[in-house]
């Protein structure tokens, strides 16, 4: 259907207006990090990067760091991992029980993430297990690993079976067919879906609140100062782990364009 | 062939199910057999009893449900008003623009909830950024705007946004453009489009987006702790304090149940409704 000009424009405006408010809280928290007074209050009469400094130096914010930064690797190694076989069972293979499967899958991802980290808790101490940061890598898992299974599901409903049969017909075996043309196809998928995990993880602090017994991760102690006793380290830490996200996207968002670029230089190559 | 799908299936099915079973379900039942012991014992081998749910009735937390099931709702209508026109552009009339408003939301996923959050205290709050920069430079005074109802659903608004744009642009990316097209050459009017057409054939999309929304919303906690200060106690606040300060742990598996009642059967009914195949894009 046919848009007028004007409402293109208008439409134009409003998703730009949408993602400057999107982002005026960093871009807030980031003005903020340069202040110099103990004490924050706006407008800012000296700036400085003492804070910053502080923070390179500081041996608790060197801790927060390593803690959050190791659950967040093994929660993408797992995620990745189950998520690849999970997206198979979601998309692409029919199978009786898929429907069922799908919905107990995304069930997690609608529940409250305080609530399932409390569940967590409760279960950890019916065990006898005493929480610590490995206890949160598995509350992480129960909400990351849905989304991790989800897209690469979204790589797999584009898959073509055919190519599967083609190296079955051709002899190779089950494993073989997994391992030469099923992975290879999803790679760039699972790549995204680790992107998220180690992402979602990093950032993730409901899920963390209750399930990291004596040790913090970042977001548990950001939100700590922020709740209590302030400190002025806060809004420089919180800049600094902003801009270690967005390094860490584009970063795979290059990857991701540079291994799509070449597989299509690849089959070029072989069509020639 | 057939066979060799069904055993693919199930098998590669299995590392995710147990996973989920470990922990999901199974904290899920810890927290279901908890909810019927009495008040105040930290291990399950005493009589049931129902007394927790009757304290959830007598004890005013119905309230707090009230309030996180109340605020959620503003969420979500608020949300889909303000998405919907965003939604629709990004799936009919944007090309490129379509992928840059999808990374840069998706950019904002990625950052701690919390630390988004404070960034809007210190935009609001009093000596924040924009009453520090009116009183300094323009000279007004104003008290900032924390600490109040509209504060933390505007918190949710602004946290579930992503939770509703995506699903709806999906949604309405299914309308047949066809269709549409015949409708208007047959002399339908926008509204009428809208209404008859859009609305209907989008509504997966609009269902998993005002789902999420709501619950997500329905069992925040950081937006009525940093913005909204204690106006009010939402739900999963108080489940939180029955565990922490409150030391009751059975109380708080009680109100949790009831949560995770009304949450997870909304979302069953969602999802049961909804074709995700359809939505995540199986071909033909």
């Amino acid at each position: 259907m046919h848009h007028p000009r004007s409402i293109r424009i208008a439409l134009l405006c409003y998703g730009v207006t949408l993602i400057v408010f999107l982002y005026l809280p960093l871009a807030a928290i980031t003005f903020a990090s340069f202040s110099k007074a103990r004490y924050l209050t706006f407008p800012i009469r000296r700036y400085t990067f003492q804070w910053y400094e502080k923070a390179f130096a500081s041996p608790t914010v060197a801790d927060l760091l390593t803690t959050s930064l190791k659950i967040a690797i093994v929660v993408t190694v797992i995620s990745m991992v189950v998520g690849f076989f999970g997206a198979l069972a979601f998309a692409r293979y029919r199978w009786r029980f898929r429907g069922a499967f799908q919905k107990f899958i995304l069930l997690p991802i609608f529940f409250p993430q305080t609530v399932l980290g409390l569940a967590l808790l409760m279960w950890f101490n019916a065990v006898g297990i005493i929480p610590t940061w490995k206890t949160a890598i598995v509350a992480h898992l129960v909400w990351i690993a849905p989304i991790a299974t989800l897209i690469v599901a979204i790589r797999a409903y584009s898959f073509d079976p055919a190519l599967e049969e083609a190296a079955r017909d051709m002899g190779a075996s089950t494993w073989q067919v997994l391992r030469e043309v099923t992975l290879p196809l999803l790679w760039p998928g699972i790549v995204s879906a680790g992107l998220f995990a180690f992402l979602l993880s990093w950032g993730n602090f409901p899920l963390s609140l209750f399930t990291t017994g004596a040790d913090l991760t970042l977001p548990e102690w950001l939100y700590a100062k922020m709740v209590s006793g302030y400190s002025p380290l806060v809004p420089a830490v919180g800049t600094l782990s902003v801009v270690g996200s967005v390094i860490l996207i584009g970063l795979g968002t290059a990857f991701v364009v540079w291994s799509n670029r070449r597989r299509a230089a690849m089959s070029a190559g072989a069509e020639d | 062939m057939d066979r060799i799908e069904e055993r693919q299936g199930l098998l590669s099915a299995l590392p995710l199910s147990v996973l989920m079973v470990l922990i999901f379900v199974a904290p899920l039942i810890v927290v279901a057999v908890f909810s019927i012991m009495p008040p105040r014992v930290f291990d399950v081998l005493h009589m049931p009893s129902f007394e927790n749910y009757r304290i959830f009735f007598t004890q005013g937390y119905y309230r707090s449900l009230g309030w996180a099931l109340g605020m959620a709702a503003m969420a979500t209508v608020t949300l889909f008003v303000i998405c919907y026109p965003l939604a629709y552009a990004m799936a009919k009339i944007f090309k490129k623009f379509t992928l840059i408003i999808t990374i840069a939301v998706v950019v904002t996923l990625f950052v701690s909830e919390n630390i988004r959050l404070f960034g809007w205290v210190l935009t609001l709050m009093k000596g924040g950024l924009i009453s520090g920069y009116l009183r300094t430079y323009a000279g007004i005074d104003i008290d900032g705007w924390l600490y109040n109802v509209p504060v933390i659903v505007f918190g949710l608004v602004y946290v579930y946004f992503p939770f509703m744009l995506f699903p709806l642009v999906q949604g309405i990316s299914m309308v047949p453009e066809e269709v549409r097209q015949a409708a208007s050459d047959l002399g339908a009017s926008r509204t009428r489009i809208f209404f008859e057409i859009d609305l209907p054939l989008a509504m997966p999309g609009i269902v998993v987006g005002s789902l999420l929304t709501f619950v997500l919303a329905a069992g925040a906690m950081a937006e009525s702790k940093l913005l909204g200060g204690q106006a009010v106690i939402v739900m999963a606040d108080e489940i939180e304090a029955a565990f922490t300060f409150g030391q009751n742990w059975s109380l708080g598996s009680a109100l949790a149940m009831i949560l995770i009642l009304i949450i997870g059967s909304l979302a069953f009914f969602a999802l049961s409704r909804v074709d995700l195949d359809g939505i995540m894009g199986r071909r033909g």
